[in-house]
C-alpha cells in the first residue's frame, strides 16, 4: 500500500493536470439559463466573459443620421433617379441615407479604390447597372424585403437588414459552397465521403463536413429517427443520419447553443416535448432553402470566378450567415425597425418593443 | 437471533468515534452505534420526505415520481418546499445517511482492529454523489444544477446534461471513468472465474486447488500473475477510480468547460508534429 496509494494519487494528478493544460477551459463563476422544467438539465451554460465579448461584437450600427420628417421631401427615389427597380417607392432622402448606410455595412473603409460607392456603381453614371456587384446588390435588396415580408415565421418582427449578414464584409463571413469539404479525387484510398476531418461547420466532430449541401439547397425533410418500436423497412441510411447530425452540429455552432435549445433530448423527434424554438428552426431551414434556390444560386452566372466555390457554385447561405454565433442575430436587436424600406410588407407598422440585447437565450 | 460462539470475543465495547458507550451495542446481528442511529434517523426522514414529495406530485407511478431541485433563479438559497425545498432537505438527509453509514463502518473497523479500506472505498461513492448535488451546483451557483430524484427524471437529466456539451463521450475524464468501469468488470469476472475454477477441480474428488494453481494459470496465459493479495488491491483501485473519474468528468462539465466536448480534442489537431 505504501507504493500504491502515492502512485494512484500521482497518476490522477498527472492525468488531471495534463487534461487542464489544453486550451478552452473556463472557470467559475459561470452563467446558466434554465429553459425547461427544473431539474431536467434543459439549460445553457455560458462563460460570462466570453458572452461579454460576443455582445460587444454584435451591436448593430445606428443609422448614419436622422431624417427630420418635417424637412423630408415627398419625392420618390424612382422619380429623382434613373433605373431604380427595387427601392423606387421610398423618398429620395431615405434612399440616399440607405445607400450611405449600405456602403458602411458592406464595404466600409477608405474612399479610394473600390471601397465606396464605386464598389457597385460606375462613378461616371450611377444608374449604370453593368457591374456584377450592382446586380447582386439589387437582388439582395429584393431578398431582404422578401424575408421581412414573408418569413415572419422565422424572423418575426425583428427582421433582417444587410448588416445582419454582411457585418462590414463585402461577402458575409459564414457562407458555404457546394463541394466544400470534398476530398480531392485521388482514387479510392483517399475517399473520405466528405467527413473525418474535424470540420468547423460540424462542431469539430468527424461528421460530414458539409451537411448543408444535403439539406439547404433543396427541400429535404430531416427524418432519421424511426417512429416504430421495430424496424419496418430499410429506414434511414447511416450517411443520411450522419448528415443530419452534422447539420445539427452546424445549428449549434451557428447559434452558440446546445442541443437542448430545440430538443428535449429524451426524445429528439417528438414535437410535443420540444421547446418552441424548434419550430423557428424548422421554418429557418425552409427559409434558407428558398433563398438559396431562388436568390443566391441563380446569381452564379454573374459572379467572377474568384467568388465561386470549389465546384463552381455560387456562395450560399446557412444558419451562421445571419446568426453569426448568436441565438438570435445581433442578440435580437431590432435593427430592421430603423429601416422600414427594407421591408416590403404593404402596411409598415411599428414593430413591438423588443429587448435591445439580452445576455443569453430566453424563451420567445 | 442466535449469535455464533466465536463472535462473542469480537463483540467488544469501545472504539467509538463519538458518544462513548452510548448506543455501543448490537441488535441481533447488527451493530448499532451512534452512527447507526443517525443513519436510521436520516434514512427514515429522507424516505418520508420522498413519500411526501410523491404525494404532492401528479403520479404514484414508481417510474415517473419526480422530486426536482429548485429553479436556477433560487441560486444557492433555500427554496419553498414544493418548489425544490423538499429536494434540498432530501439531499441533506441522503448525505447524512451515507456519511453516517461510512462512519459506522469506521467504528466497526476500529472495534475489529482492521484497516479503513471499506469506509474509504464507500467514501469514494459518497464523493461522487456529493459532487453531483453539492460541489458542482455550488461551483455553478445554483442548487438547480443537481439531478432530480426520480427514476425517469434523473435519466432525462443525464441525457440533457450530456447534450449540453454536444457529445459527452468526447469528455476525456468520462472516457477514463468508462474505461475503469469496464476494467473493473473484467477484473472482477476474471477473478471470480479463477477462484471458482480452482475450487472446482477437473476430476470430481480431486483436492481443491489453491493460490499456486491460480498464479500458474495467469503466468501460463499472460506471463504474469498479480497474486492473491494484489488482485484485491487492483480491484479496489479500479473500482474506486471508476467512481472518482465519474465525479471528475461531471465536475469539469460546466464549472470548468462550457463548450462542446468534441472541441477539447483540438489539442490533438494542433500538435506541432503536423499543425
Amino acid at each position: 500500500m505504501k507504493i500504491i496509494i502515492p502512485s494512484i494519487i500521482g497518476a490522477g494528478a498527472i492525468l488531471t493536470v495534463a487534461m487542464m493544460t489544453t486550451v478552452g477551459w473556463d472557470r467559475p463563476p459561470i452563467d446558466a439559463v434554465q429553459r425547461g422544467y427544473r431539474g431536467l438539465g434543459i439549460e445553457h451554460v455560458y462563460n460570462p466573459r466570453v458572452v461579454d465579448v460576443a455582445l460587444q461584437a454584435n451591436v448593430p450600427p445606428a443609422p448614419p443620421y436622422e431624417i427630420d420628417p418635417e424637412f423630408e421631401l415627398d419625392e420618390k427615389a424612382s422619380e429623382f433617379y434613373e433605373n431604380v427597380e427595387v427601392l423606387g417607392d421610398i423618398t429620395t432622402d431615405r434612399f440616399n441615407r440607405l445607400m450611405l448606410a449600405v456602403t458602411e455595412w458592406v464595404v466600409p473603409g477608405g474612399v479610394s479604390g473600390e471601397q465606396n460607392c464605386n464598389y457597385c456603381h460606375n462613378p461616371d453614371d450611377l444608374a449604370d447597372d453593368s457591374k456584377y456587384t450592382y446586380q447582386v446588390s439589387r437582388r439582395m435588396f429584393q431578398m431582404t424585403r422578401h424575408i421581412n415580408a414573408n418569413w415572419e415565421t422565422h424572423v418575426a418582427e425583428t427582421g433582417v437588414t444587410c448588416y445582419t449578414c454582411h457585418r462590414g464584409n463585402a461577402v458575409p463571413e459564414n457562407i458555404y459552397f457546394d463541394g466544400d469539404g470534398a476530398s480531392p479525387s485521388r482514387g479510392l484510398m483517399n475517399y473520405t465521403a466528405g467527413q473525418n476531418i474535424a470540420g468547423e461547420q460540424v462542431g469539430l466532430t468527424s461528421l460530414p463536413t458539409n451537411p448543408m449541401a444535403a439539406f439547404m439547397g433543396q427541400e429535404e425533410e430531416i427524418r432519421v429517427i424511426p417512429l416504430t418500436a421495430l424496424p419496418e423497412g430499410p429506414g434511414a441510411s447511416i450517411q443520411r443520419t450522419e448528415w443530419t447530425y452534422g447539420l445539427m452540429m452546424h445549428f449549434s455552432q451557428s447559434l452558440g447553443v446546445n442541443c437542448t435549445y430545440c430538443h428535449n433530448t429524451r426524445s429528439f423527434y417528438a414535437w410535443d416535448q420540444s421547446p418552441p424554438q424548434r419550430t423557428s428552426a424548422w421554418h429557418g431551414i425552409r427559409l434558407v432553402q428558398e433563398i438559396n434556390s431562388e436568390y443566391l444560386e441563380p446569381l452564379q452566372p454573374l459572379y467572377p470566378s474568384n467568388r465561386l466555390g470549389p465546384a463552381g457554385g455560387a456562395p450560399k447561405a446557412n444558419c451562421g450567415t445571419c446568426h453569426n454565433g448568436a441565438y438570435k442575430p445581433l442578440f435580437g436587436a431590432n435593427m430592421a425597425q430603423d429601416w422600414p424600406s427594407l421591408d416590403s410588407t404593404p402596411a409598415v407598422v411599428q414593430a413591438p418593443e423588443m429587448p435591445a440585447e439580452s445576455e443569453a437565450p430566453v424563451a420567445n | 437471533m442466535a449469535m455464533l460462539n466465536f463472535e462473542r470475543k469480537y463483540r467488544v465495547r469501545g472504539g467509538t468515534l463519538i458518544g462513548g458507550d452510548l448506543f455501543d451495542f448490537w441488535v441481533g446481528p447488527f451493530y448499532v452505534g451512534f452512527f447507526g442511529v443517525t443513519t436510521i434517523f436520516f434514512t427514515v426522514l429522507g424516505t418520508a420526505l420522498i413519500l411526501w414529495g410523491a404525494a404532492l406530485g401528479p403520479t404514484w407511478n414508481i417510474w415517473k415520481i419526480n422530486i426536482a431541485p429548485p429553479d436556477l433563479e433560487y441560486g444557492l438559497a433555500l427554496a419553498p418546499l414544493k418548489e425544490g425545498g423538499l429536494w434540498q432537505l432530501i439531499t441533506i438527509c441522503a448525505i447524512g445517511a451515507f456519511c453516517s453509514w461510512a462512519l459506522r463502518q469506521v467504528e466497526i473497523c476500529r472495534k475489529l482492529g482492521i484497516g479503513y479500506h471499506v469506509p474509504i472505498a464507500f467514501g469514494v461513492a459518497i464523493f461522487a454523489y456529493v459532487t453531483l448535488v453539492v460541489i458542482r451546483p455550488v461551483l455553478m451557483g445554483a442548487w438547480g444544477h443537481g439531478f432530480p430524484y426520480g427514476i425517469f427524471s434523473h435519466l432525462d437529466w443525464v441525457s440533457n446534461v450530456g447534450y449540453q456539451y454536444l457529445h459527452f463521450h468526447y469528455n476525456p475524464a468520462h472516457m477514463v471513468a468508462i474505461t475503469f468501469f469496464f476494467t473493473t468488470a473484467l477484473a472482477l469476472s476474471m477473478h471470480g472465474g479463477l477462484i471458482l475454477s480452482s475450487t472446482n477441480p477437473h476430476k470430481k474428488g480431486d483436492p481443491v486447488r489453491m493460490g499456486e494453481h491460480e498464479n500458474s494459470f495467469f503466468r501460463d496465459s499472460v506471463g504474469y500473475s498479480i497474486g492473491v493479495l494484489g488482485i484485491h488491491r487492483l480491484g479496489l483501485f479500479l473500482a474506486a477510480s471508476a467512481a472518482f473519474w465519474s465525479a471528475i468528468c461531471i465536475l469539469i462539465s460546466g464549472p470548468f468547460w462550457t463548450r462542446g466536448w468534441p472541441e477539447w480534442w483540438n489539442w490533438w489537431l494542433e500538435l506541432p508534429i503536423w499543425a
